[in-house]
Parts: structure tokens; sequence; C-alpha cells
């Protein structure tokens, strides 16, 4: 099992969503982060105090996947994700050691 | 205000006044040919009364949304309560024996504090010196609005940081020591500045620039400077939480501000119009350039450098609402919007002080460009009353623009700020002794909303 982490622009979930769905994710979390990485972030002014602002908004989604097809998402998360300006986020694969689906006692693959 | 006077005694019985001031310009009204006393005029009374209304709609909402909106979500309601409980403080103060040293008869630098002690005395009968055409109570009630906002002005450049209790006490004293006898020398019978009453150097100041803005704008500086940074400034982003609030405030203040000066006429008369139309298009004129200088400087014209603008303008033409024609008024507006960005933003970031809301950089340098501006612009066919009711030496002496009562402008603005500021040094002083000015470090940064108040602005 591999869990995949893709820190994407927030105007892109709705794209990689339904990417995913398409391929036959069945589920996934998502959460409102902040952060910034070469894009850095911007300079906001009132009454002519600049402020910089480093932390950019993102959107993290999370979802974990049987081994045979967690390639085959990242390539469709970055398919849809990508506008080729600098700030498109990033995506981050780790291995699973267990998982259960609480209602059930399913575990593993089982579980996903 | 006492300004509108000459016009205000014409339109009572009170011939004899206007005869022996030998300026029949305007009709004797009709109403007024027979009794004694002075009689109110129900017309002069309801726009009074509204105008009260509109001047305490300044504080609340008004100036709570607009301070509200610029602070940190940590520090919402303390900023509020800074002017709401003044709403409550300065209405008893005033009551007790604050009208009676602003109003009551004294010397050229304050009243009588027995006079009208718990307001003994202020009743429906017209006070003839003040406002001859509405009932005393309503100029009372009308001036109590101005002691309620102006400490509330001082508010921005405490926020975030001072202690209730050091601000209640600081305030309380300031009130009494500053603006008290600062209104009985510009606005009071016999008051120093009372060009209109007995004063002894003539003054323009239709609406309050050295009462209300200058001196709570040297104050608010005086308390940025002793009080001192907020911890994190100016490093640490401290961006207004919410600039929708400030956008409300900002309307609320334009239209409350029709009755601070056109109210100050003190009846609903021609000089009312004139006092409405400066303010308007001062306010107006100083938005867009604002909204210029900082389009240029800084590449972009952001709404509330818009709204500072229309605020600034307003404070700008409030000392010279009923002396200056429209034009003069642009004219004052648009100096207004430059001078005050230029004060918030490089006399700021070279001295370094942290007038968290800017209360110094739109009030007190807005009122500076206005007195100074009224002592050249005003203008007699605008105010006719400025044109002889003054004297020195026994004969009428004009303050229609001109380099004399440019100087005596400058003078009042001098004393103003030496008054407030070294009055608000000292007081600072004392009530750091005695309560502490400013909240310890923790209390801070978990904000006063919760420090000093037990509660959160948003809650979920």
């Amino acid at each position: 099992m591999k869990k995949i982490e893709a820190i994407i622009k927030p105007f892109k979930l709705q794209d990689v969503k339904e990417a995913l769905n398409e391929m036959g994710v069945q589920g996934m979390t998502v959460t409102e982060v902040k952060g910034f990485g070469r894009q850095k972030g911007h300079t906001e002014i009132y009454r002519g105090s600049e402020y910089t602002v480093d932390f950019l908004p993102k959107v993290k989604i999370e979802t974990v996947l049987p081994d045979d097809i967690a390639t085959k998402a990242v390539e469709a998360i970055i398919k849809a994700a990508k506008t080729g300006k600098i700030g498109d986020g990033k995506v981050f694969v780790s291995s699973i050691e267990d998982a259960w689906r609480i209602r059930t006692d399913d575990r593993n693959n089982d579980a996903l | 205000m006492m300004r509108a006077q000459m016009e205000s005694i014409h339109r009572s019985q009170r011939k004899f006044s206007w005869i022996a001031l030998g300026l029949g310009l305007l009709p004797v009204s009709a109403l007024a040919q027979d009794s004694g006393g002075p009689t109110v005029s129900n017309g002069d009374n309801a726009w009074m009364l509204l105008s009260t209304g509109l001047v305490l709609m300044m504080t609340a909402p008004g100036l709570i949304l607009f301070y509200g909106g610029l602070v940190r979500t940590k520090n919402v309601l303390s900023t509020m309560m800074h002017s709401l409980i003044l709403m409550a403080a300065m209405s008893v103060l005033w009551m007790v024996f604050g009208y009676s040293v602003a109003f009551g008869e004294g010397n050229a630098f304050f009243g009588n504090p027995a006079q009208y002690f718990f307001l003994k005395d202020v009743g429906t009968t017209p006070n003839a010196d003040y406002a001859a055409t509405i009932p005393h109570q309503t100029f009372m009630l009308f001036q109590m609005m101005f002691v309620i906002i102006t400490p509330a002005l001082i508010s921005g450049a405490v926020a975030e940081r001072i202690k209730f209790s050091a601000y209640l006490l600081f305030i309380v004293l300031w009130v009494t020591i500053v603006y008290l006898p600062l209104c009985h020398m510009v606005w009071g019978k016999g008051g120093y500045f009372n060009w209109a009453l007995g004063g002894q150097m003539p003054v323009l100041d239709f609406a309050g620039g050295t009462v209300v803005h200058i001196s709570s704008g040297v104050a608010a500086l005086v308390c940025a400077i002793m009080l001192g940074k907020r911890d994190g400034f100016p490093n640490e982003p401290m961006m207004p939480h919410n600039v929708v609030y400030s956008l409300i405030g900002t309307g609320l203040l334009w239209v409350g501000w029709f009755g601070f000066n056109a109210g100050s006429a003190l009846n609903a008369g021609e000089l009312a119009t004139r006092a409405f139309s400066a303010t308007h298009f001062s306010a107006a004129a100083a938005a867009l350039s604002w909204a210029t200088v900082e389009w240029l400087l800084k590449g972009k014209p952001s709404v509330l450098g818009v709204a500072s603008g229309m605020v600034a303008g307003l404070a700008t033409i409030t000392p010279a609402s009923g002396f200056v024609t429209i034009p003069s008024a642009v004219i004052i507006g648009l100096a207004a919007g430059v001078g005050c960005y230029l004060a918030v933003t490089k006399l700021k970031s070279t001295f370094g002080y942290d007038d968290s809301l800017d209360v110094f950089g739109v009030h007190g340098i807005g009122s500076i460009i206005g007195m100074l501006l009224v002592g050249v612009l005003a203008s007699v066919e605008v105010n006719p009353a400025i044109a002889a009711t003054y004297q020195a030496g026994g004969a009428p002496v004009s303050l229609a623009g001109s380099a004399g009562q440019f100087f005596n402008q400058l003078k009042a603005v001098l004393f103003t700020i030496v008054l407030s500021g070294a009055a608000s040094f000292i007081i600072l002083k004392i009530v750091d002794k005695t309560v502490g000015l400013r909240v310890d470090i923790e209390d801070e940064s978990v904000g006063l909303d919760l420090s000093q108040h037990g509660e959160r602005a948003y809650n979920e």
C-alpha cells in the first residue's frame, strides 16, 4: 500500500478529484494548508505598510491506494494539477504498513 | 459652533443685538416680533436633535467598526470597547461637571464647574449666547457627543496593548485637563480663542479642528511613543482582520460628519448647508488624492486607502467647514489626502512610532492642515458673521483669509499641540506609576479580548 500526499493549488482540487475518481480511486482526505516553496509569498499593503505574506494557501490531498495503481494515480494527479507555473505543488509517496476499516474490521487492501 | 450665533440671535427676537452689531443682512423673522425671552424654533431643534444623533452614530457604530476592523482578531472587542465605554463614561462626566467646565461662564480658560453642576439650569429655554433658537438642553446634548468621540479617537493609538484600567484613567484625566478647557477656550463664552463671544485672540475653528482632532491626534502620538510598540511591530505582519468592517465604519463616519459639521451651525439655516457642502466635497477630494498618490507610489489604489482618504478629508475640513466655499473645500480635501498619506507612511516609518491605527497621521495632521488653510481661505460670503463680529480696540476686525488670520490659526495650533502633548505626557506618567500602562507580554500575545475582558469576538 502506498500513501499519496499531493499539495496542489486550491483551484485545481476539483480537477484532481475528478481525475482520481475516473481511475477508480474511491476515497481521499482533503485539508486546507498553508506553506511556501519556490513560489515564496506575496506582498500586501495596508495604509502604506507593506507586509510579506510567506505562507500561501494550498490544498493537501491524502489517499492510500494498493501498490498496483499508485503510480497511475500520481500521474493522474500531476496531469490534472499542472498549470506549468511556479507554485503548482508537490506529490509525495510513502509506504503504508497496515490499514483497517473500522466498520467491518477489513484489513489492508480490503480496507482501502 | 458659536460662529453661527449671529444668525441665531438674529433669527430670534433679540433685534437690539442684531442692530447694534450693524449686520443688517438677514430679514428679521416675523415670528420673532413680540415677547421677551428667546423662542425655540421647532425646525432648528429638529435638525439639531438629528445632528446630535448623527454625531453619536460616528462613535457607535462608525468608529467602532472603523477601528475594530483594523486590528487583529484577538483584539477586536477590546478596541470596540475603547469607544463603547466612553458613550457611558463621558456622558456621566459631562452631566456631572464636564458641560459646566466647557460652557459655564468663567475665565478665558475654563468655565465655572458649579454653574451647571449636574446640569442644573440646563433646561429648554435657549441659551442665547450659544444657540438662541434651540433648547439649551439640545445644545448640551449636541456638545456631549463631541466629548464622547474625541477621546475615542485616541484609542486607535493605544490599541492591542493598553491595560483597560489605564485607558479609563487616562481618558478621564485627559478630558478633564485638556478637552474641557480647550473646548471652553474655543467655543465657551469669554473663551480665549472665541472670536464670537468675547475672546482675546480670534481663531476660526468651526467644528473642532483644535478641540477635537488636533488635541486627540497629538495625545495619540504621545500615547503611542510612551506606550511603546506592540510586540513584534513592525516586523511581524499585523494586518487589519476585517477591512469590510472598516469600510462600513467609513460610510457611517461620513454620514455622521454631516451632523458634526453642518450641525455645528447650531441651526437649520444657510450656514448648515454651506458646512454640509464643504464637508462632502472635501471628503470626496481627499479620497481621490490619497488614492492617486498611493497608486503612483505603490502601484495599486487600495480600498482601505480610499476609505482613509475620506476620513482624512472629513477631519481636515472640520475646522473650516462653516467658513469656506466649495472650491476651497476641494483644495483643502486634496491637501488632506496627500498630507495624511505621507504622514501615515513616510512620517511614521521615519520616526518608527507605533500609532497603530494612525490617529495622529489622519486626525492630527489633517486638522493642522485644515486649521492653517482656513486662515487663508475663510470667506465672508460663506459666513458673514466673520466680517465684523470680532472687535479689537473698539473697531471691528474681519477674519476673512489673510496673513494675520493665518498666524492666529498657527498660534492656536501650536497652543493645542503643546497643551495636549504636555498634559498627555504628565497624565501617562501618573497612570504608569499608579496602575501601569501596558498589559504584560503574555496577555498581549493572548490578545486583549481574552486578557482584559474574558471574551472572544469570534467563536466556532
